[in-house]
Parts: structure tokens; sequence; C-alpha cells
């Protein structure tokens, strides 16, 4: 086993008395504190966010945009220059390999953001699938640092140190913009249900740059976030995360996230990896689904977890939990479970096996937090 | 937060006070608390249980875990803390007072445990 990988900001990290995780092969901070307070920092204030674990690799040429619209389920070519997109890498039974966000950071340049666990996985089918296209793919995970500031307050902090355009930077959009004196690109995406920035910088300058932002949010609450706050945050807010919700035995479609596949393509004549096997895919899930992604709230204490059986009144298996955790912002525990279409409608109850004690729990529809606008 | 010296401890991280009337205190340590991060759920033995030393009689839910909760100590469980199943994150701000578990009448003289500095030593300090 080796040692396990450490970000630009692990001195920082351990400086600030962080609990550390290994996380995909990265140490990473878990909490720095109260994962609870944490969450509600972000909720209701703003957090900040370590995340140079993810993987990014930059994929440029006069081919890039039609290579990813043939490895990718999306329909990349048609994103607009400094826009990003939610996506997903299938294999060609179109099993998902990783969600992916994508970033076009130029006309003939895109950033193709991974999960840590999967960025080699993905680094390698871009690889193969770019042959015969006129497009380079790179490596650029130890290019990037990556810091996220999260919440209501992120955009008063951040317009503190950057003279960036942050009201015409949309949802999903980014920039390249000075931030405390660093180049960087300024993204307005994030994992936590929340407004919020990534700031993806050199690795060098990502010790100035948290600096800065921790004392331009030193009055409005900033917290430092660790990475069990920014799971409940996701599980809030509906988020997917791979390898609980995502996996190569779903296709997109069994994941009720159908629409991010894009038969519509026009590039390549609308071939692209996996598109035969996806058809089949979306054609079941109109007719005939199998299990549906719902969310799950509990009346008790006891907190369903990953992993664990959802039963019907009669205590037979009707599904399984993906994820679970209190939800500090309902005060409830919550999940998301895979369970049989039949009793996937809002407002029914089933009942979740905790350890050997059937646990009633009543299916909602997804997302359990959705913020005011 | 250290390792108050009046109390004694197991390596599975309770902690346990000297029986007054033949009746111990029992919880969970600062440093237990701290690993397992925000406690949210607590399941105690009920009263007049026996519980015995080094066996499971409980178990504390957190954020991302569930955790056996082991006995320090043999003997017939007299009182629950009220307090912390009603709001279990007591037992990370205050783990060896308000966030104290239950109460044994002890039965024999608890083996294995450690002194305050043995167990700071075993923590890591």
């Amino acid at each position: 086993m080796s040692s396990p990988r450490l970000t630009a900001l692990d001195a920082l990290h351990r400086a600030l008395g962080a609990t550390m995780t290994d996380f995909a092969g990265w140490d990473m901070p878990l909490r720095y504190g109260s994962e609870r307070e944490e969450h509600l920092a972000v909720r209701t204030k703003a957090g900040l966010f370590d995340l140079s674990h993810m993987g990014e690799i930059t994929v440029s040429g006069p081919q890039a945009g039609e290579l990813l619209d043939h490895a990718l389920v999306g329909f990349i070519s048609a994103l607009g220059v400094l826009r990003a997109r939610y996506t997903m890498i299938c294999a060609e039974d179109g099993g998902i390999l990783d969600d992916l966000i994508v970033y076009r950071t130029a006309e003939d340049e895109y950033m193709v953001v991974a999960n840590a666990s999967n960025a080699q996985v993905v680094l390698d089918a871009l690889t193969a699938r770019a042959e015969g296209f006129d497009a380079v793919v790179r490596d650029d995970r130890d290019a990037y640092a990556l810091i996220a500031v999260q919440g209501p307050e992120a955009n008063g902090i951040l317009a503190s140190v950057t003279d960036a355009d942050l009201p015409g930077l949309k949802y999903y959009a980014l920039l390249p913009a000075t931030v405390a004196g660093k180049q960087v690109w300024l993204a307005r995406t994030g994992y936590t249900g929340e407004d919020g920035f990534e700031i993806f910088s050199a690795p060098a300058d990502a010790e100035h740059l948290w600096n800065a932002l921790t004392e331009a949010g030193q009055g409005a609450g900033l917290v430092p976030c660790g990475l069990s706050c920014r799971d409940t945050l996701r599980l809030e807010a509906g988020m997917p995360l791979y390898g609980h919700e995502l996996n190569t035995e779903l296709t997109p479609f069994d994941a009720g996230l159908g629409r991010v596949v894009r038969f519509d393509k026009t590039t390549n004549g609308g071939a692209f990896v996996g598109r035969k096997a996806l058809e089949q895919a979306a054609a079941e899930a109109e007719t005939n689904p199998p299990r549906v992604l719902v969310g799950l709230v509990s009346e008790g204490r006891r907190v369903p977890r990953a992993e664990y059986a959802v039963v019907d009144a009669e205590g037979a298996p009707i599904g399984r939990i993906t994820s679970g955790a209190p939800s500090p912002t309902l005060g409830k525990p919550i999940a998301i479970a895979y369970v049989d279409a039949a009793h996937a409608t809002p407002g029914g109850t089933v009942a979740v096996d905790v350890r050997g004690k059937h646990e009633p729990v009543q299916v909602v529809a997804l997302p359990f937090y959705k913020r005011a606008r | 937060m250290s390792n108050p010296q009046h109390l004694q401890f197991s390596k599975e991280h309770e902690w346990l006070t000297a029986a007054e009337g033949g009746v111990s205190t029992i919880g969970i340590t600062a440093h237990a608390a701290d690993a397992l991060g925000d406690i949210v759920y607590v399941q105690l033995p009920e009263v007049g249980d026996t519980v015995t030393a080094g066996e499971t009689c409980g178990e504390l839910e957190s954020t991302k875990s569930v955790s056996d909760l082991y006995s320090p100590a043999t003997g017939e469980v007299v009182e629950v803390n009220q307090a912390v199943i009603d709001e279990p994150a007591l037992v990370n701000s205050a783990p060896f007072e308000g966030g104290w578990l239950f109460k044994v009448r002890l039965d024999g003289e608890p083996a294995d445990l450690l002194s305050a500095d043995e167990y700071t030593a075993l923590t890591g300090g």
C-alpha cells in the first residue's frame, strides 16, 4: 500500500487540527471540529473546502468537442465557451464509469473534472477513445489545487478578494479571474446545494488563496469544512455520489439521470460510446422501470445507512439504501435508496432494516433540501 | 480534553468512577467521542439489565458510523442518563460529566482497567 497523497494544503489542515481520513488514496480533512456545525455554516453562512483530490483532465485541439461527444454521454461540443455541464462517462454496456463536470475553458479546450476514485479510469478511457480524433488528452491532476467556497455568504466573501464580474458569473459558468492576486479558474459550481464557487489554482498558490479567503470570510462566519459535511450537504441536496448511487452496474437511466444522455447529438453522426445499450436502457426505464431512486425520511432517531435493506410491511426486501445520514437541516435521519417501482411513490411508508429492527420511513421526492433563490 | 485522574479507563475507551456505595458511573472518553464525531443517537442498557465487562451493552451512532458500547464493568444497571438519550451531543460536549451514560451496581472488582496516565499513553497523549 503506497502512502496517501497529500494536497498542497496539507500542512494547513494539520495546523487547523483537522481529523484526516483516507479518501481514494488521498489524505483529506474529514472535519475540523463538529461536522454538524460545518454543515450548518454552509447552509446559513459559508464554508471553505479543499477539494484538491478531484481529478482534472484537459482535452484540447480542433476536435476536442467531437472527442468528448464521442467519449461522454452529453452533447459537450454544444456547450458555450466558459460554461460548465454535469455529465457522465459510460462503458460500452451503458454502465456508469464516472459522473463528471466538464468546463469549456476555450473554443478548443475543455477541463474534465472526475471523482478522485475514478480519475485514472476516466483518463484511460478518454485517452483510448481519443484515437482518430485531432485532440490531446492531458493528465492535469497535479496541475491544479481546488478550493471551494460554498454558502449564502460565498458571493460577498469572494467579491472582497476579486474584481471578477461575479454578478455576471452564472450557475455552471466559469471565468479566468484574479483572486487575491492569483490567476485562477473561477467557477460557479458546487456539490452542496448552495450558491458557491470552485477555484482551480496552481497548487503553489493554494495556501495563499486559502488564507486570503479565510481572512475575507472572518466577519461573515466562514469556517473550514471537511468531507464529512460535504457528504451530508450533497445528500440533503439529493446529489448522487459515485460508488453509492452510481456504479458500473447501473446506467444513467437506472439512476433517474437519463436526462444527461443526449441521443440528439449531431456530431460523429450521433454515435457515442454506449449509445446502443443506453437506448435499450432508456426504453426499459420508460416501460418497465426496475428500481427507482427515492428519498427516505425517518421519524425515528436511528440512521438508515448505505447497504441496509428497505423492506415492505411484511418485511420482504424491496430495495437497498445507497446513502444515509442524520440530516442537520431537517433534524431527522434521511437516506437515498433504490426501491422497487411499486413502492417508489412519494408519501408512501416503507421500512428500513436497521440492524434487525424495522424502522418505518416515509418515501419522499428528492431533493430533501432546496435553497430559496 | 485531558483524562480526569480520578477515573479508571478501559481499552475500549470507556471510563468509570470509583464505586460509591457499590455503584460506579460509566461513560465514554473524550478521545472516543472525538473519534466518533457528532453523536446523534445513544442506545443504552435498561435499568435492571445485567452488563458484563468487555461485552457490548448498547450502541452509539454518529454522523458517519455506528459503534458498539462496551461495559467496562460487570453488574446491574441502576440508572441511565436520560439527558444523553434526549440530547446525544452531550457526549461530545461533556464526555466526563453531563455526558455520562449509565450507573452500575458492581458485581466484584472491575479488572484490566487503566489509570488516566496509562490511558493517555494508550491513546497517544
